[in-house]
């Protein structure tokens, strides 16, 4: 095990305008898992595009078991034998789970006029499923899975091509405790029989579990190469450069009145029942699995979808809400958990994105202020530390943290009473996780009251006052900040054990 | 940069054909192509804010003819007063623009389709009642508005299609409409979540095609002085054309009233130009398509070329 299978050397890539990798090594040996830690802009996606075919090198070499790999394209690389899991899904919706996972080397049943293999492509995604202990039909529309079934099934695709590398970027972003599991389970399995992985995730906690080396770069240039157990402060002063004293900072605020009550919630199929009040200063953590209904009650709560039935009041006046217009001039927000699906106008401006929610309130009768909108974004820019080359830049230039904090912008534009936060920092690195959960204190120290859905639990049981367990559309239990453990939210995120509230 | 593009090859094609063909600069010629145009230029506003918004509005064509035969027949047979009949006109185009509204809202048929069923429904009703035949208006007030000069110089249908290009312009780029036109188109799911009523958007800008195109089949019409239920017939590929050749893209939240206009006069002067270079009219058509294909290819090619790094 003396060679590496992968050995980048000197690689450098130049944009119009930016140098995004400067003379970086990499080295990664078969049978282990090697992890790629940096900050957003770093160079990790770009460098891993390099290797994958995505993106062609402008300088350095790569060598791939011993000998020099040209990659043209994605395809080449698939042959060679590298895979990759994106950090954004690219299954095609309306194909079929075993299509999208065979797609480009389905099994055929005749060579020679290329007739796909149906039943036997069917038979062996049902068995590549059945590994990661996954219950979906083969056959199913991949649009009519939830987003962590759909990010496992393009992990079982790179799984499927009998890759000798395999590249996952933030491939548990989007998964829950359960499903995290499976998948280090597998890649134990697979590491046994000599696969290399580089790992990409800002997920500190979960390095020295997976992780083997870890690769740190910062600003496109490689910094070091340490073990995956090395103590986390000194990962992040690897990462940014200085050392953050406290990675979840909870600032302690006294709750204060009665703001929303959310009685008997129900939308059919979906969730039943639903109930819990959140005072003003208060967090209410948001745990469950992945299809508890935790989204589609934050949804329907801000007027996005509908419920059947149920009654919200603010601030003891009962509600009816009809639209996300509505639930925004009572006071209510909502950001969403798919960023770019559902929260950026990534062809908009800066500007325009923070200041769309408001609009109404920063223009004139007829014709919108200028100089209000301007004030505005400025204003957000500098309390959320939005990085951007200026307030015209396209919105879609933004790395993930920074498009984060512009939507977070947009929606305290508009002066809420009542935040939702649907899985805010994902996706999103250290520095800016750091930066929303301080937000998230300043918020709750002015009185606003704060619900947050998230499926990191280090973050929601740092944040939380309280923490709601949703299992399958039902609240499973109520845990005051003193009772919420790990254990005791996945005891009731799983099995629906009671707790007294 | 890109929004100069337009800009650039319109004067390009002016240059040449100033050299190529005096005559081109002429006053007279140039007044001439405006008027020709302005009809399609009115369209191409009212077409830009639906293709932002992601849609598309096959209709206007048809709109175009029904609203002015329906003019032309209230002044004709019914012997209303010309105001009426004019506003009539326009109200017909109008409220096929909403129904369209409607259809794509509350019916949720996407915009080819409704629009492509409003195209054949309007034309039909054109040739209904019109029995198929043109319908002669004899007010001269009526063809002073196709034909008239403002001051003796400027046409009259260059001066209402200014004065609805510059109301378009304000009504994108500086109202809270326009803002939410971007929007919807850039990522309508995100406009809904930021509490943009979109429904209520997509609505007025249907019904604002639709007036649009009720306005261009009285201008058209008032300068033939009868209502012609066969005009506007491929009409709408042309506005489309000057749309996409301005600056605006079928995935949305892309373009500008002044990128339509000057779309809608590059077409005009390629016309023009080709009329006096004597280049046959079927030519034209090939070089139309040409200039649609390299319009895009251009634009496409600096947009991929601007893709940065994304960590």
């Amino acid at each position: 095990m003396s060679e590496p299978l992968l050995h980048l050397s000197h690689i450098s890539k130049q944009f119009p305008g930016v140098l995004a990798l400067d003379d970086v090594h990499l080295s990664v040996r078969a049978g282990e898992v090697h992890v790629l830690l940096g900050e957003n802009g770093a160079g990790k996606s770009t460098l891993v595009k390099i290797v994958t075919g995505a993106y062609q090198r402008t300088g350095g070499d790569i060598s791939f078991d011993g000998r020099p790999l040209q990659v043209a394209d994605p395809r080449h690389a698939i042959d060679a034998g590298i895979s990759m899991v994106y950090q954004e899904i690219n299954l095609a919706p309306h194909l079929t789970v075993a299509e999208n996972v065979y797609l480009g080397h389905e099994p055929l049943r005749s060579k020679l006029f290329r007739i796909i293999d149906q039943e036997r492509m069917n038979r062996l995604a049902g068995q590549a499923l059945s590994r990661f202990h996954l219950q979906i039909d083969p056959a199913t529309p991949v649009q009519q899975l939830s987003v962590a079934q759909q990010q496992m099934v393009e992990i079982v695709k790179a799984f499927s091509t009998n890759a000798r590398l395999i590249i996952l970027d933030e491939p548990t972003a989007t998964l829950t405790s359960r499903e995290i599991d499976e998948l280090f389970t597998l890649i134990r399995k697979m590491k046994a029989e000599g696969v290399a992985f580089i790992y990409i995730s800002h997920r500190l906690e979960e390095l020295p579990l997976i992780g083997d080396q870890v690769t740190v770069l910062r600003d496109g240039r490689f910094v070091a190469t340490v073990p995956a157990d090395t103590a986390m402060d000194e990962l992040i002063r690897l990462m940014i450069g200085r050392t953050v004293d406290h990675l979840f900072p909870k600032r302690h605020v006294q709750a204060g009145e009665r703001l929303l009550d959310v009685e008997n919630l129900t939308r059919d199929g979906v969730f039943h029942d639903v109930g819990f009040s959140l005072r003003q200063g208060e967090i209410l953590g948001v745990a469950g699995l992945v299809g508890a209904g935790r989204t589609e009650m934050a949804r329907a709560i801000f007027g996005a979808d509908k419920a059947d039935s149920g009654r919200i009041s603010l601030e003891g006046r009962p509600l009816d809400i009809q639209s996300p217009c509505h639930a925004l001039k009572q006071g209510i927000a909502y950001v969403s958990e798919d960023r770019k699906g559902q929260s950026m106008a990534l062809g908009m401006s800066v500007q325009d994105n923070i200041t769309l929610a408001e609009l109404p309130g920063l223009s004139g009768p007829v014709l919108l202020n200028a100089g209000a909108e301007r004030e505005c974004a400025e204003k957000y820019r500098k309390e959320l530390d939005i990085r951007m080359t200026g307030p015209e830049q396209p919105a879609g230039l933004l790395s993930g943290g920074n498009q984060q904090k512009v939507v977070i912008a947009r929606l305290l534009a508009t002066n809420p009473k009542v935040l939702i936060f649907d899985e805010p920092t994902r996706g999103v690195d250290v520095g800016a996780k750091v930066e929303i959960y301080q937000l998230i204190n300043q918020l709750v120290e002015r009185g606003t009251g704060v619900i947050l859905i998230s499926s990191y639990l280090p973050e929601l049981l740092a944040l939380s006052d309280r923490v709601l367990v949703m299992r399958e559309g039902r609240v499973s239990a109520l845990l005051n900040r003193d009772e919420a453990t790990q254990e005791n939210i996945l005891a009731a995120a799983t099995t629906g054990t009671e707790q007294a509230a | 940069m890109r929004k100069l593009a337009p800009f650039a090859v319109l004067g390009i094609m002016v240059l040449v054909l100033g050299i190529a063909k005096p005559r081109f600069l002429a006053t007279g010629n140039l007044l001439n192509i405006g008027t020709q145009m302005a009809p399609v230029a009115l369209m191409a506003v009212g077409q830009m804010l639906v293709i932002i918004s992601a849609g598309i509005d096959l209709s206007i064509g048809s709109v175009l003819a029904l609203s002015g035969v329906v003019s032309t027949l209230l002044m004709a047979e019914f012997q209303l007063p010309l105001w009426l009949s004019l506003c009539a006109g326009v109200l017909v185009g109008t409220l096929c623009g909403w129904l369209n509204g409607l259809m794509i809202t509350l019916g949720r048929i996407p915009p080819f389709i409704a629009t492509l069923g409003m195209m054949g429904v309007a034309r039909g009703l054109a040739l209904i009642l019109s029995g198929g035949v043109q319908v002669s208006v004899s007010d001269p007030n009526f063809s002073y508005i196709g034909n008239g000069r403002f001051l003796d110089v400027v046409p009259l249908p260059v001066i209402i299609t200014l004065l609805v290009a510059v109301a378009g312009h304000m009504l994108l780029q500086q109202t809270k409409m326009g803002r939410y036109t971007y929007a919807i188109g850039s990522n309508r799911e995100a406009a809904w979540l930021s509490g943009v009523n979109v429904d209520q958007t997509l609505r007025r800008i249907y019904t604002m095609s639709g007036a649009l195109a009720g306005l261009a089949g009285i201008i058209l019409m008032a300068r033939l002085s009868s209502g012609q239920p066969a005009e506007g017939e491929g009409i709408e590929l042309i506005v489309i054309a000057a749309c996409v050749i301005g600056g605006a893209s079928f995935s949305g939240g892309e373009g500008t009233v002044l990128g339509s206009v000057i779309g809608a006069l590059i077409m005009g002067v390629l016309r023009n130009g080709c009329n006096l270079l004597q280049i046959p009219v079927f030519w034209q058509r090939v070089f139309i398509g040409a200039i649609i294909i390299i319009a895009v290819f251009a634009d496409q090619y600096r947009k991929h070329r601007q893709q940065g790094p994304s960590g």
